[in-house]
């Protein structure tokens, strides 16, 4: 046997990973995860992923199309948002139905929400009225973020708005929204979020069975995100993207228009975001302006950078990772959290570059091959693409 | 009607009141290799840039093939059929020849046509085709970031002919090249010139010899003096101001 078969077959159960990353990635998700944990751990491990789909669109976007969002928290939230005024008008109306008229007669129109009650709106406002439906909730969770998304985009890159300034836009988005949502209580539940929602469709979501179909029906919907990902990477459409990456301005000269390529991008991973948020409010049942601010948006990119930003499957370990370390870490030592998020993403910056995914390519293909692999990664970090 | 390809007319550009370019009028006709020389800052490349779209002209007009380009964006001035090849190689490093190549294939450009975009023996065949009279036949899985410069200003080359344009804009793409590239660039420059048009900026007097039709001296962003490459090298203004022969 020759020196490099021997060595080929040193390397063999990393290509065996490296092959079958997504079918291992699914047997653990469909498979070991929920075997191995009670249905309070799954719940948690549910929530964690609806965080991953975020992560498998910064991949996208930041990895792959040079832009570093850091409000991908807007998006998430709007899909959050809008499920949980469905879940909240359902339950306003069960609430009504089956006990204490009299209550609700104190609180002003029938199916209205509580907390709106409480704030004194006397009656639905228009814009809650279509969230009736769950025909036109899930479209709506589906098209309007990323269509937000996709004008958002395309006007700023139309006017070649530079990478850097549009992380910044996207960073104070996230704080808008927040700040909005905080200050329009009587609509939005304010601080306090969306919350106190039990059923979806008549399906009583507190129940085992209900957790377990929630977390099988997130866990396939991530996998789903994992191969359309791949599929858009694999297609032209991501050659180019990697080509605007790398030299945004050689790209027109090509005969394409990045504005164009980069507001597609974007506003997948904004659909993406949405569906985790959709998810996460049925699991979790909260919506809460506290996970569409700054500090979660940047924690999504966290998961992205840990898990490598080249890669749609890292992204998935490095949200399962960090959001594990998090629990850990704020369970046992509450203050020292965010210290050691801060740390975690400086030590990947500095020494793994490429994430998890890195280390990985590193073990299968030995230390010399994986750094000619490696792409110019500081550059983009810090300018996004030039 | 003439055979112009591309006419320039009254082309004037200032930069913070700097006329890069002044006054300039360029007729340019099908099948013709014209050189454009000229000291550092007579305003070649930054015509060339007018011209592609980089840069956007404060007056003047520029038609290509009777359509007017100067209020148009690069990517459909490219799409129009103008190709641009610039200074310091521009290839996508982190793609392989081969990708560098077939993403300059000017067919399925929009999002859902690059999204299901399916590679044709057609399009292989081109691929291979341009490779090998880029000389880059055994490079096609090379990432384009690892060439040699030579190689990086072939490859560029190359993905201008991937897009069949019918007017190439070369700047200086022997800069940087041994003897030995050089003679091989002018000849594939000879070779690619049949059916298309070229504008092509060059400093290496021995080189623009090798292939000019005509020639255009620019002198301070205006036209000193046109013709074939004897007449001008012959014209006092051209001596006194710049040729010094």
């Amino acid at each position: 046997m020759s020196a490099k078969a021997m060595q080929r077959k040193s390397m063999a159960p990393w290509n065996f990973i490296n092959r079958h990353a997504l079918t291992i990635l699914a047997v653990l998700l469909l498979v070991v995860i929920p075997l191995s944990l009670e249905s309070f751990r799954l719940g948690l491990a549910a929530k964690y992923l609806s965080f991953g789909f975020c992560a498998v669109g910064i991949v996208l976007i930041w990895g792959y199309g040079g832009i570093l969002s850091l409000g991908q928290g807007v998006f998430f939230g709007l899909g959050s948002y809008m499920m949980a005024m469905f879940l909240k008008l359902e339950a306003a109306a069960n609430a009504d139905s089956s006990s204490s008229t009299a209550l609700s007669a104190f609180f002003g129109q029938a199916g209205l929400p509580d907390f709106m009650a409480w704030n004194s709106v006397e009656k639905l406002p228009w814009w809650w009225e279509p969230f009736h439906y769950v025909g036109f909730t899930i479209p709506a969770i589906l098209i309007i973020p990323a269509l937000v998304a996709f004008v958002l985009a395309y006007v700023n890159f139309r006017k070649r708005v530079g990478p850097v300034y549009f992380s910044i836009i996207t960073l104070a988005l996230a704080g808008i929204m927040a700040i909005v949502i905080i200050g329009q209580q009587g609509y939005t539940g304010g601080i306090n979020g969306i919350t106190d929602f039990k059923t979806f469709m008549g399906m009583d979501l507190d129940q085992d069975r209900a957790k377990v179909i929630m977390y099988y029906v997130t866990a396939v919907l991530l996998l789903l995100t994992v191969i359309i990902g791949r599929f858009i990477l694999k297609s032209r459409l991501g050659k180019v993207l990697v080509a605007i990456r790398d030299r945004e301005d050689r790209v027109r000269f090509s005969g394409y228009d990045p504005a164009m390529f980069k507001a597609f991008v974007f506003s997948v991973a904004a659909l993406f975001s949405a569906i985790g948020g959709a998810m996460f409010s049925l699991q979790v049942g909260l919506a809460s302006p506290s996970l569409v601010g700054i500090v979660p948006s940047i924690e999504m990119v966290i998961y992205a950078a840990v898990g490598g930003r080249l890669s749609l499957i890292g992204a998935v370990y490095g949200t399962l990772v960090v959001s594990y370390a998090k629990t850990f870490f704020s369970e046992n030592f509450v203050q020292y959290w965010l210290y050691f998020i801060g740390l975690l993403f400086i030590v990947v910056v500095m020494f793994l570059p490429g994430g998890l995914a890195s280390l990985m390519e590193k073990l299968r293909l030995g230390k010399k091959q994986a750094e000619t692999l490696k792409t110019p990664v500081g550059k983009n970090l810090e300018t996004g693409s030039q | 009607m003439s055979t112009e390809i591309l006419s320039v007319s009254d082309l004037t550009v200032s930069f913070d009141g700097f006329k890069a370019v002044d006054n300039l009028s360029l007729f340019v006709e099908k099948d013709e290799l014209r050189c454009v020389i000229g000291p550092n800052g007579a305003g070649k490349t930054t015509l060339l840039d007018m011209i592609c779209g980089k840069t956007k002209p404060s007056s003047g007009s520029i038609k290509f093939k009777g359509n007017e380009l100067t209020k148009t964006t690069e990517y459909k001035i490219t799409r129009a059929g103008v190709g641009r090849k610039f200074q310091t190689p521009s290839v996508y490093e982190d793609l392989t020849v081969w990708e560098n190549l077939e993403l300059s294939y000017p067919k399925q450009r929009g999002i859902a046509a690059a999204l299901f975009f399916k590679s044709t023996p057609e399009i292989n065949e081109r691929v291979n085709q341009v490779a090998q009279e880029m000389y880059l036949k055994d490079e096609l899985d090379t990432k384009a970031g690892t060439l040699s410069h030579g190689q990086k200003q072939w490859l560029e080359i190359g993905m201008l002919l991937m897009q069949e344009p019918e007017l190439l804009l070369l700047d200086e793409p022997v800069a940087g090249m041994s003897a030995r590239e050089r003679d091989l660039t002018a000849e594939l420059l000879n070779r690619i010139s049949k059916g298309r048009s070229i504008i092509l900026i060059e400093h290496d007097m021995e080189f623009v010899r090798k292939i000019a039709h005509r020639v255009t001296v620019l002198h301070q962003g205006k036209v000193l003096s046109e013709g074939s490459m004897d007449q001008v090298q012959n014209d006092p203004k051209v001596i006194e101001t710049y040729l010094g022969l």
